[in-house]
Formats: C-alpha cells, sequence, structure tokens
C-alpha cells in the first residue's frame, strides 16, 4: 500500500551570504493514510524545513530543492505546478502552527479570518459556498475542537482569547477543508504543560475520529511517545533512526537517539 | 464597554495637559523681565497710563490671583482682551481659526491620502526603484524648510508659470461668507455656490502642498516600515500557508494591522505641522490664527498670544485625541488592553 | 565586554558605516559643512562683508566666478555670508542640544528607572511640553523677550529635552528589567553605578542617532524663527533672515534667497543622512 505521504531522498540546501549550507540530506518518510507519526529532532535538525518543504511555504532562494520526491496521493509535488500545489495546500494537506499568540492576525476577528480561509480554499477548490454556508463551516470546525460557544468566539479578537483556545482555532484552520493529511508543527510548545496535553489529546481524538493522517514534529519525546505510532529521528538534517515509537524507546538503535532519550529528564530515579 | 474606559483615559489625560499648558503660559506671560503694561504702551506713554493699564490687565494682584482669574477665564472660553485691536482675543480668533483648521484638515488629508499608498507601494516593491524613490522623496521632504519650499512653490506656480494663485483663500473679487463650519470648502459645497469652491480648492493647493510635504513624507516613511514589519509577522505566514492570495486580499490583511504606527505619527507630527503653519500662513497670506498670532508677537500683544498659543496647544490634544480614539477603532489590542503588545 | 570584542565591535560597525552609502554621504555633508563653519573667516573670500558694510556698485550681482553665490541687495557676497550663517545655524544646534540632550536623558533615566512618582510627575511634565509646537513656543518666548538668538535657543531647548526624555524612559524600562541590571542590584551596586555605567551605555547607540537627527531639525526650526526675524538680529548674517530678506527679490534676483534656503537643506539633509546612517548601523528601532 502506498503512502499518503512519501518524501523520498529529499535534499535541500541554504545559501546565505555566498554560503551554502546543507540543510537536508536525502531525507525519506512516509506517512500512511490514517497513520500518526511523528518526526523528532532537536532545534536546528531540520525538522521545520523539512515540513515547509512538503507544505510548499519554503522561501525559494535563499533555499534550493537540490533533489528528491515528494509524493502525495501519488503525484510528485516538486514537479506539480504552483496552481496544482495551491490547490492542495491548506485543503488536503493542512498545517496547525506553532504559536498561537503570533499566529493569528490581531486586528480581524476569528470568523473574518477562518471566512477568508475558507472562501479562497473553495476557490482554489472551484466549490461554490455562500457567506451564509462559509459562516456555518466555521462554526461546524470550532465546535469540532470543542469551543463550547462557537458564535461568541468567531465574533471575538485573538486578544480576548486563551492561549488554549487560540491553540485550537488554529487546529480549527486546519481543519477548514476537510484535509486528509495534517502537519502538526511543534504543538502546544508555547503552552504550559497541562494545556498542551489537552490540545494534544484534542488533536488525538479529531484524527482518529476522522481518519485523517497526522505528522507531528516535535522536539519533546514525551509528546510522541502518547501521539504516534511510527517515529522518524533526525539529526543534522539526516533520519538516523526510524521504526515503531515503542521499538525506538525500549531499544533505541542509534547513539543520537538513546542520547535523545537519556536527555529526558525522569521524575521517578529509574534509570532505561 | 472596555473601550469607554480606553476614552475616558484618554480624555482625562487630555484635560491634564491642558491644564498644564495653561500654567506654562501663564508663567511665560507673567515672568517677563519688564512690565506688560509698558511694553505694551511703548516707552513714550506716561506713567499714568501705564497704571491705568496694569489695573485692566490686573496686574497688580497677586500670582497665584491672576492665575486664578486666568483659569476660569480660560473655561468659559474667555481669553481676555487684546491689547491691540481692543476685541477680546477669544472673538478674533475665532474670526481667524477656521483659515487655519481648513488649511490644516487639507494639509492632512493630502499628507495621508498620498502618503500611506506611497508606502504601501514602496514595501511592496522593498529594495527596488518605487522604494528608493518613495524613500528619496522622504527625506528630501523632511529636511526641506516649510518656509523655503512655501516660497519656491509659490515663484514657480504663481510668477513663472501663473497658473495658481499665490496669496489668500479667494481671489480678491469674490467674497463668501462661510458661516456654516468656517470652512469655505464644504461651506461653498453645501450652499451650491460651486464657483467659490473651485476658487477655494485652487488657493488651498499651494499652502497645503508647502505645509503636508513633509509629513507626507514621513507617513510614507513609516507605512512602508510598519507594512514590512508586518508582512514578517508569523501570521501572515500563516495566511500564505493556507493560500490567501498574494495581491490586493493580502494587502488588506496587511494593512491593517499595519495602519496605527501612520496613525500615531500624524499625531506627533501635529505640532511641528502647527508651527509650520504659521510661516506658511504669513508666505501665503492665508487669514489664519497664525497670522493673527504672527502679528500679535510682532506688536507684544500679550493676551492675544496667550490666546493663540493656548488655543494651538489645546488643538494639538484635540487631534491627538481623536487620533487615540481612531487607533482604538483600528486595533482590538488597544481597546481593550491600552496597549499594542 | 573585553578589549579585543570592543575592538570588533568598532571594525563591525565601522564596516556596516562605510556600506552604507546614505550614512557616508550624510557624513561628508556634516564634516564638510562643520568644517567650513569652523574655518569661516580663513576660508571666505569676503570675510569682512559679515559686518555692516556695503557696496552699492556691486548689488544684486548674479553668482560669478568673483561671487559665488553672487551679492545681495547691499552689494554683499552671499557665499561668505552663507558659510557664515552655516556657523550660527551649527551654534544652534550645539548649545540647543547641549542643554536638552543632558537634560532629558537624567530625566528619562530616572522615570524609567525609579518609576512610581517620579515617573508620573516626569512624564506628564513631559507630554505638557511635547503638545507645545516648539516653534509656537519659541514665538511666544520671542515675544514676551527680545528676539535674538540666545533666546531662540533658549526657547528651543526648553522644549527639545522631551523628545530625549521620552526615548531613554521607555528604553530604561526595556532595560530595567535585564538580568545584567538585576545582577548588579543584587550585588548591591548604588543607584548612579546602575543608570550610568549600566544602563546608559546601552542607550548610546539610540542617543547617537537621535542627536543627529535633530541636530538637523533644530536647524531647520531656527532658521524658521530667524526667517520669521526672531532670530539673531541683521547684519550678523543668518541663513533664515537672508532667504526672508532675500524674499522680496524673488524671482528676478532668485540667488539672494534660494541658495542660502539651498544651504539650510545641505545641512539639514547631511545630519538626517547621517542620524539614517547611524540608525541602520546600529539596528536601532523607534527612534524618530
Amino acid at each position: 500500500m502506498t503512502a499518503l505521504l512519501s518524501v523520498q531522498n529529499l535534499s535541500v540546501s541554504f545559501t546565505t551570504y555566498g554560503r551554502r549550507v546543507e540543510v537536508l540530506k536525502s531525507v525519506s518518510l512516509d506517512v500512511p493514510e490514517g497513520a500518526q507519526i511523528a518526526l523528532v529532532g532537536e532545534s536546528g535538525s531540520g525538522k521545520s524545513v523539512t515540513m515547509k518543504t512538503i507544505m510548499g511555504i519554503l522561501p525559494q532562494p535563499p533555499a534550493k530543492i537540490d533533489g528528491g520526491a515528494i509524493f502525495f496521493d501519488g503525484r510528485d509535488l516538486l514537479t506539480l505546478p504552483e496552481r496544482e500545489r495551491l490547490k492542495l495546500r491548506g485543503t488536503a494537506m493542512s498545517m496547525v502552527f506553532q504559536d498561537p499568540m503570533s499566529s493569528l492576525n490581531p486586528v480581524f476577528t476569528i470568523y473574518d479570518q477562518l471566512g477568508t480561509i475558507l472562501k479562497y480554499a473553495d476557490r482554489r477548490l472551484g466549490r461554490n459556498r455562500s457567506g451564509k454556508e462559509r459562516k456555518a463551516r466555521v462554526l461546524d470546525v470550532l465546535a469540532q475542537v470543542r469551543m463550547r460557544d462557537p458564535e461568541r468566539v468567531a465574533a471575538s479578537f485573538p486578544i480576548m482569547l486563551s492561549g488554549g483556545m487560540r491553540q485550537r482555532i488554529l487546529i480549527a484552520m486546519a481543519l477548514l477543508s476537510e484535509p486528509r493529511l495534517l502537519i502538526a508543527d511543534e504543538p502546544g510548545t508555547a503552552l504550559d504543560v497541562t494545556t498542551q496535553a489537552q490540545i494534544l489529546k484534542l488533536l488525538k481524538d479529531l484524527v482518529t475520529e476522522k481518519g485523517l493522517a497526522l505528522l507531528m514534529i516535535t522536539h519533546n519525546l514525551g509528546v510522541v511517545r502518547e501521539t504516534s505510532g511510527y517515529t522518524y529521528v533526525m539529526n543534522k538534517g539526516e533520519i538516523v533512526e526510524h521504526g515503531p515509537t515503542a521499538g525506538i524507546f525500549e531499544a533505541p538503535k542509534q547513539a543520537y537517539t538513546r542520547d535523545l532519550i537519556a536527555a529526558v529528564p525522569r521524575l521517578t530515579g529509574r534509570d532505561q | 464597554m472596555e473601550f469607554l474606559g480606553f476614552l475616558v483615559r484618554r480624555l482625562l489625560w487630555s484635560l491634564l495637559v491642558l491644564f498644564g499648558l495653561s500654567i506654562v503660559i501663564f508663567t511665560i506671560a507673567r515672568i517677563v523681565p519688564g512690565d506688560p503694561a509698558r511694553m505694551a504702551l511703548g516707552p513714550t506713554a506716561s506713567a499714568e497710563q501705564v497704571a491705568d493699564l496694569q489695573e485692566k490687565l490686573g496686574l497688580n494682584k497677586p500670582m497665584v490671583e491672576q492665575y486664578g482669574l486666568f483659569l476660569t477665564g480660560l473655561t468659559q472660553g474667555e481669553l481676555g482682551r487684546s491689547l491691540l485691536t481692543e476685541q477680546s482675543v477669544n472673538s478674533d480668533i475665532r474670526k481667524t481659526f477656521p483659515a487655519t483648521l481648513e488649511l490644516v484638515i487639507s494639509t492632512i488629508l493630502f499628507a495621508f491620502v498620498l502618503g500611506v499608498p506611497l508606502g504601501v507601494a514602496a514595501a511592496r516593491w522593498k529594495d527596488r526603484w518605487p522604494d528608493t524613490l518613495v524613500r528619496a522623496i522622504a527625506i528630501f521632504s523632511a529636511v526641506l524648510p516649510a518656509f523655503f519650499l512655501a516660497l519656491l512653490l509659490q515663484i514657480l506656480a504663481g510668477y513663472v508659470l501663473n497658473i495658481l494663485p499665490t496669496t489668500g483663500r479667494l481671489p480678491a473679487s469674490m467674497s463668501f461668507d462661510a458661516d456654516i463650519t468656517g470652512l469655505i470648502l464644504i461651506d461653498s459645497l453645501l450652499k451650491g455656490r460651486f464657483d467659490v469652491m473651485g476658487e477655494a480648492a485652487r488657493h488651498l493647493l499651494l499652502p497645503t502642498l508647502a505645509l503636508g510635504l513633509a509629513t507626507m513624507g514621513q507617513i510614507a516613511r513609516i507605512t512602508r516600515a510598519s507594512m514590512i514589519d508586518v508582512s514578517r509577522q508569523d501570521y501572515i505566514e500563516a495566511a500564505r500557508a493556507f493560500g490567501v492570495p498574494d495581491r490586493l486580499r493580502m494587502f488588506k490583511y496587511m494593512l491593517r494591522p499595519a495602519f496605527v504606527p501612520p496613525l500615531t505619527i500624524t499625531g506627533l507630527e501635529f505640532a511641528s505641522l502647527i508651527g509650520n503653519a504659521f510661516v506658511v500662513e504669513l508666505i501665503f497670506s492665508w487669514p489664519g490664527m497664525a497670522s493673527y498670532g504672527i502679528r500679535a508677537i510682532v506688536q507684544k500683544d500679550l493676551n492675544a498670544i496667550m490666546g493663540v498659543v493656548m488655543v494651538s496647544g489645546a488643538f494639538f490634544v484635540f487631534v491627538n485625541l481623536m487620533i487615540d480614539v481612531l487607533v482604538g477603532v483600528v486595533d482590538p489590542r488597544v481597546r481593550i488592553r491600552g496597549s499594542r503588545t | 565586554m573585553s578589549q579585543q570584542e570592543a575592538l570588533s565591535n568598532a571594525w563591525q560597525n565601522w564596516f556596516r558605516f562605510s556600506r552604507n552609502p546614505t550614512a557616508v554621504i550624510g557624513a561628508i555633508i556634516v564634516i564638510t559643512s562643520v568644517s567650513l563653519a569652523l574655518l569661516a573667516p580663513y576660508i571666505t573670500p569676503f570675510p569682512e562683508h559679515v559686518g555692516a558694510v556695503v557696496d552699492f556698485r556691486n548689488r544684486h550681482q548674479p553668482p560669478s566666478a568673483v561671487h559665488w553665490f553672487g551679492t545681495d541687495n547691499v552689494g554683499r557676497d552671499i557665499f561668505t555670508r552663507v558659510i557664515f550663517g552655516l556657523r550660527v545655524s551649527l551654534l544652534l544646534a550645539v548649545v540647543v542640544l547641549g542643554i536638552a540632550i543632558p537634560v532629558g536623558v537624567i530625566l528619562g533615566l530616572l522615570a524609567g528607572y525609579f518609576g512610581g512618582w517620579v515617573e508620573i510627575v516626569i512624564m506628564r511634565i513631559t507630554d505638557i511640553a511635547l503638545a507645545i509646537p516648539p516653534l509656537v513656543m519659541a514665538l511666544a518666548v520671542a515675544a514676551v523677550l527680545t528676539p535674538s538668538l540666545t533666546n531662540s535657543m533658549l526657547a528651543i531647548a526648553l522644549l527639545w529635552w522631551t523628545w530625549h526624555t521620552r526615548l531613554i524612559y521607555s528604553l530604561t524600562r526595556q532595560l530595567r528589567s535585564q538580568e545584567f541590571v538585576e545582577a548588579a542590584e543584587t550585588l548591591g551596586a548604588s543607584k548612579a553605578h546602575i543608570l550610568f555605567r549600566e544602563i546608559l551605555p546601552n542607550c548610546v547607540s539610540a542617543i547617537a542617532v537621535k542627536t543627529s537627527l535633530d541636530a538637523g531639525f533644530v536647524i531647520l526650526i531656527g532658521a524658521a524663527l530667524s526667517f520669521l526675524g526672531l532670530g539673531i538680529q541683521p547684519p550678523t548674517p543668518d541663513l533664515g533672515t537672508m532667504v526672508a530678506s532675500g524674499a522680496s527679490f524673488l524671482p528676478d534676483y532668485w540667488w539672494e534667497s534660494v541658495l542660502p534656503g539651498c544651504a539650510i537643506l545641505f545641512v539639514a539633509l547631511g545630519f538626517n543622512l547621517l542620524g539614517d546612517g547611524l540608525r541602520d548601523m546600529f539596528d536601532v528601532e523607534d527612534v524618530r
């Protein structure tokens, strides 16, 4: 069975101040339909670049894709014209952004923002939705992310809402056009631990309910254990290890992975 | 509801500033070396005449009492009597203020309506020729003294090319009583006198340009910086990631958050705008409050001077209050939290 | 910061500065103007024309090889008078800023660091002073005292410190909560030490930028004042006065008004570009 998303031997380099740096070296990963995959690595390992390249929002100078392919639903995204990629971006393939404080436009209401995104997504997909239908859809996704009063939230400005609520709105944003793949960029890291746990649970529930594929990008190993079945470990632009999550944690093959796991502070005194 | 709280706070600040302003003005006027009465009458006046005037002006009372009188007078709009025209300063200013108001309003509109799009264009084509052009304009307009520009414009458009009038609000042959708003442009429209309106517009053109070019440059510059700043924000990248098209729509999305700095700058610039209005009005023989003020200064008409300074300060405070309200309307963060961070 | 770091910082700054064309141009203009002003008596062709000299045979001469900027209505060489006028403008800037900056900086530091009453009082006074247009204030002061250069300088300085107070105030507030300040406080450093040896050095770049920009604006306001006849009195040359007296001869003898005006423009431009360049170089925000 071919995976929904299949990244094969992706290589990306950055050129700044005349120097060229390889940020991704032949990275490969698969996300099967409905699966929950994690991509783990510390800051600077290249996971954000991977994500941005998949979504197609990498600024192409100064970055350059040196080689490889990204298959989504059997089609290589890198060979598609931008118009076709636009049809997938934010629709079939959607992102949950990281920072709820800065990822929402402060001067527009939630409805304005989500409604605009929906309007243009519809346009790209050739779908015709009336204003009323759009409003209904926005309220619908807000309800899906467990907002107690979707109407009030839709009419609010980001500043009136808590961090947890804003993060849920970011998830709602991704769900607007019924995606098949969700890429979550360090969800909840900007929030306190309890709220983050709630967010992760919400994500997991939604994904399971809807049969979505989830690619979770994170540096937080605790998150990985809870949410994914399969893990890719990334270091310095390369995938150093991958396998079923439980297996990785119990018997890490690579030194790097072992160090990563060992670096997690433990509450109990036991060593793994 | 929170907005109301915000407004009330701004209003209180404004009142405080006005109060402080009155103290400053009073101090200047009274802590004057020499005797205001003698100064006004000149060295040829007799001691009697001076004493008379002193009595009239209440100069013999203790300072604090004088200030008290001054303040109560102020609250009633009483600015004293002009030593020159023998009219109440209040009525003098009321006659001349509308002309200044018309000039200032047209200047701010000009500066904003031209400045913001220029700034947006400069940000959009950053580091390319529109950007360089706008930045050059901004710099030059900032260092070009308003009076110099006014002179140059006068010669160029008025004498050399002879296409625009160079003095006054209306040609000498035309007279019009702007009794509704005091603004000839509006009142003539309301009364259907399009001939007057046309002339008024033509006469407004040069003074507005002279006064407003520097402000326009500043607004363009700030808008540019603000737009660039906003374009780097996460929420813009998020919008792009979700496919919001990179054209007009994106600009509306970026312009609203970017709009506040230009607004605030206009408020701050207003102080220098009023200052420059003095010079521009003089050069174009514009019958406004500033001309009145200059004459008062030359004649050492103390009450008139104080009145003009007070009104200028009050004008500034009022405009900034309006701008604060506008900022609150545009940016919900300010409405609710009182700041943008 | 070690000596090495300081040196490499200086080198980096110089590097960035010299790459920035506007900054370099600004610096050149400023240095030229200052040099011209300082050397005025030695380099001008007709230094005696600064005084009450008349030469009616040579009045209203257009620019020529002898009189680069032409002559005015009583025959004086305009070029000489412009250079001396530059002196006056620069002197104005130096005096005004020399008063305004120390006062403004100290008040800003106090208000930003101590907060509470001190902050409220200082900032309210600042707000009030900001509400008065500097030109209007100068006019008012000139009205009640005799018009002269000193009084103009006084009037402008009385208001100018407020801009610096505001700037330093907001900077101090930001810096106050930073770790190095906390460290100094914990170590028991005196308030004076914290203010002047910890916080102030971090404000220097912003002050430098603002000073440069301010110099330009002060010169412009000074010119406007003397244009109105409230500055230095004739026959001492002053750029604003020259523009005013030359204005009556426009457009025929344009050089009498336009060239001094261009000189004002030139100097103000230099300071403005320099300030901009410094701002880019130090990467300072929020400085107008």
